[in-house]
């Protein structure tokens, strides 16, 4: 900073502001040194305190056995692509759905009443539903019906019981994004001749979509995480598959393993999330927090 | 869906050679609330004139633009555009705004478009012209107000002037009959503000039909044929420009003025 300040039109800093710059380089360097310092001995004295219990050497011969570990790892890696593939397509559906209830929830006119209610009703019913009850219900239930076209496949149905769930809370994302857009957004294209329906869909919706991308990408990372819970309806994913490994070994590092590898899965999600949501600029979101470092 | 509805009035125009007004405002009222912001609106527009509408914040001079584009409804009056009675439910209202462009005080450009995308947008969704084309002719009102090469910018990357001057380009693509112009200097630094007065100034030169709310007393009195003083909702006084800014006959116009302009 102050190199190139002294380059700059080959201008020479003044005493005074060489002695500040000095002072807060020492400033920096003492943060770092107590940085590291501070993690080495809290991690030192949390690895002791867990080393120390008594019962660390059977846990550690029942949850961290590396032969387990590495004999489980296929069979895991296996599960966890079928988690893979459900959130992919889990999160295609969602998201146009989600899109839908949200544009009948903010639909005027009295002609929308029935739409307006039954997407309000909708998301109403299922973001108070427990995940887990609507996974049960919709995978021991459907099948009770005995259809005769429907699936009775625990990937379809878990799947199926995410989506309307998961749909409920993103909808409310999108509705938040939709109401953020300003009216005179509208106005502006009203006022060219644009009718309603091409105003939301060309001006109001890719904006308000734009602005909710990162806590959409958030409800990405806990979706790759929930889409876990379809285990529960036997479907053979990675908990799935920890589980059989676990009962074979009569060992629970499996889990560990399916652990370490949903924790994989979901870091580089969390980073894009971050890193999206701080080169916000092109969002034409205020970037409110511009030069708040530099404060003191 | 034009020249369907009888012309208002008796053709007074003809006999001293003015033309017909293009609109034609009569009893209009707007109220929002308890609060009567628009009491009784009379006003004409003749083709290519220039008027300009003066009066205190919260005198009704945006309101009245917003009714005017059908941005707002009226709870009472008729208005005309040429000679279509535009306030009668069943007349497409998308196609008479197409007919209008709107400048607004803030902007309003479209954020997530580039400068081009904003004034080509409604040409081809409103208008039914071709990607290509309408990005040509997008391009040519660019060069028009001197921003040929912002067009592929966003927004947030231009100056308060320049933004205007694309909003005034993308009112300005389709042709309209009337151009309404509200506040368009408000938001500005006082340093870019003759940048897009000096834009309004060429378009009346070129014969556009213009209906301005503006606070720049000395722009008003430059380029607009009439000024209309409002206070209240109502239309207090309306005459040739330099009568009205230099020799009000009401007081309340006076008033008005001299805190405008002290001396």
């Amino acid at each position: 900073m102050s190199d190139m300040r002294e380059r700059a039109g080959g201008y020479e800093p003044s005493a005074r502001q060489r002695e500040r710059d000095a002072i807060r380089r020492r400033a920096a360097r003492r943060s770092t040194v107590t940085a590291f310092a501070s993690t080495v001995v809290v991690t030192a004295v949390v690895v002791l305190a867990v080393v120390n219990t008594p019962g660390w050497p059977r846990v550690r011969k029942s949850f961290l056995d590396w032969d387990v570990a590495v004999a489980s790892l296929p069979k895991v890696l296996e599960g966890l692509w079928l988690n893979v593939r459900v959130l992919v397509v889990a999160a295609v559906v969602i998201f146009f759905f989600a899109l839908v209830l949200a544009i009948c929830r903010t639909l005027r006119g009295p002609v929308f009443f029935p739409l307006r209610a039954a997407a309000t009703a909708y998301v109403d019913l299922f973001r108070g539903l427990p995940l887990l009850l609507v996974l049960l219900v919709v995978g021991f239930g459907i099948p009770g019906l005995r259809i005769p076209w429907m699936t009775t496949s625990p990937v379809w149905l878990g799947g199926l019981a995410i989506v309307l769930t998961y749909s409920a809370y993103v909808a409310e994302v999108f509705r938040a994004g939709i109401e953020s857009v300003h009216p005179s957004q509208v106005a502006a294209a009203r006022s060219l001749g644009l009718s309603r329906a091409q105003a939301t869909r060309h001006v109001v919706l890719p904006q308000a979509v734009r602005r909710v991308v990162p806590p959409l990408l958030n409800d990405l990372v806990a979706l790759s995480k929930d889409s876990g819970l379809i285990s529960i309806l036997g479907a053979y994913d990675a908990i799935r598959a920890a589980q059989v490994v676990t009962s074979q070994h009569a060992n629970f590092t499996p889990y560990i393993v399916a652990g370490f590898l949903f924790i994989l899965l979901t870091i580089p999600l969390t980073r894009f999330t971050d890193a999206f949501a701080r080169r916000s600029g092109w969002l034409g979101a205020q970037s409110g927090l511009a030069g708040g470092g530099a404060l003191r | 869906m034009s020249g369907t509805s009888e012309r208002p009035g008796t053709g007074t125009g003809s006999d001293d050679g003015a033309p017909e007004p293009l609109l034609r405002v009569r009893g209009v009222r707007k109220a929002f609330g308890d609060n009567v912001v628009l009491d009784g609106i009379d006003l004409d527009v003749r083709p290519h004139q220039v008027i300009a509408l003066i009066g205190a914040s919260g005198s009704g001079k945006s309101t009245l633009l917003r009714t005017i584009d059908l941005l707002e409804e009226v709870d009472d009056g008729d208005i005309w555009l040429d000679g279509l009675d535009i306030c009668d439910p069943r007349v497409d209202a998308n196609a008479v705004r197409a007919r209008m462009g709107m400048v607004f005080q803030s902007f309003n450009l479209f954020g997530h478009l580039r400068v081009l995308e904003n004034v080509a947008l409604a040409q081809r969704l409103v208008h039914g012209v071709a990607r290509a084309e309408a990005d040509e002719r997008a391009l040519a009102m660019l060069e028009r107000v001197g921003l040929a090469d912002k067009a592929r910018s966003f927004p947030d990357e231009l100056s308060g002037g320049q933004q205007q001057r694309v909003a005034i380009a993308r009112a300005l693509v389709s042709s309209p009959r009337l151009l309404l112009l509200d506040e368009v200097t408000s938001a500005l630094d006082p340093e870019l503000v003759g940048e897009v007065l000096d834009l309004l100034t060429e378009l009346r030169a070129e014969g556009h039909t213009m209906l301005i709310a503006t606070h720049e007393m000395a722009f008003a009195r430059d380029v607009a044929d009439e000024v209309c003083f409002l206070h209240h909702g109502r239309i207090h006084e309306q005459g040739p420009a330099a009568q009205v800014l230099t020799d009000p006959q009401q007081p309340r116009t006076r008033e008005f003025l001299r805190r405008m302009l002290p001396r």
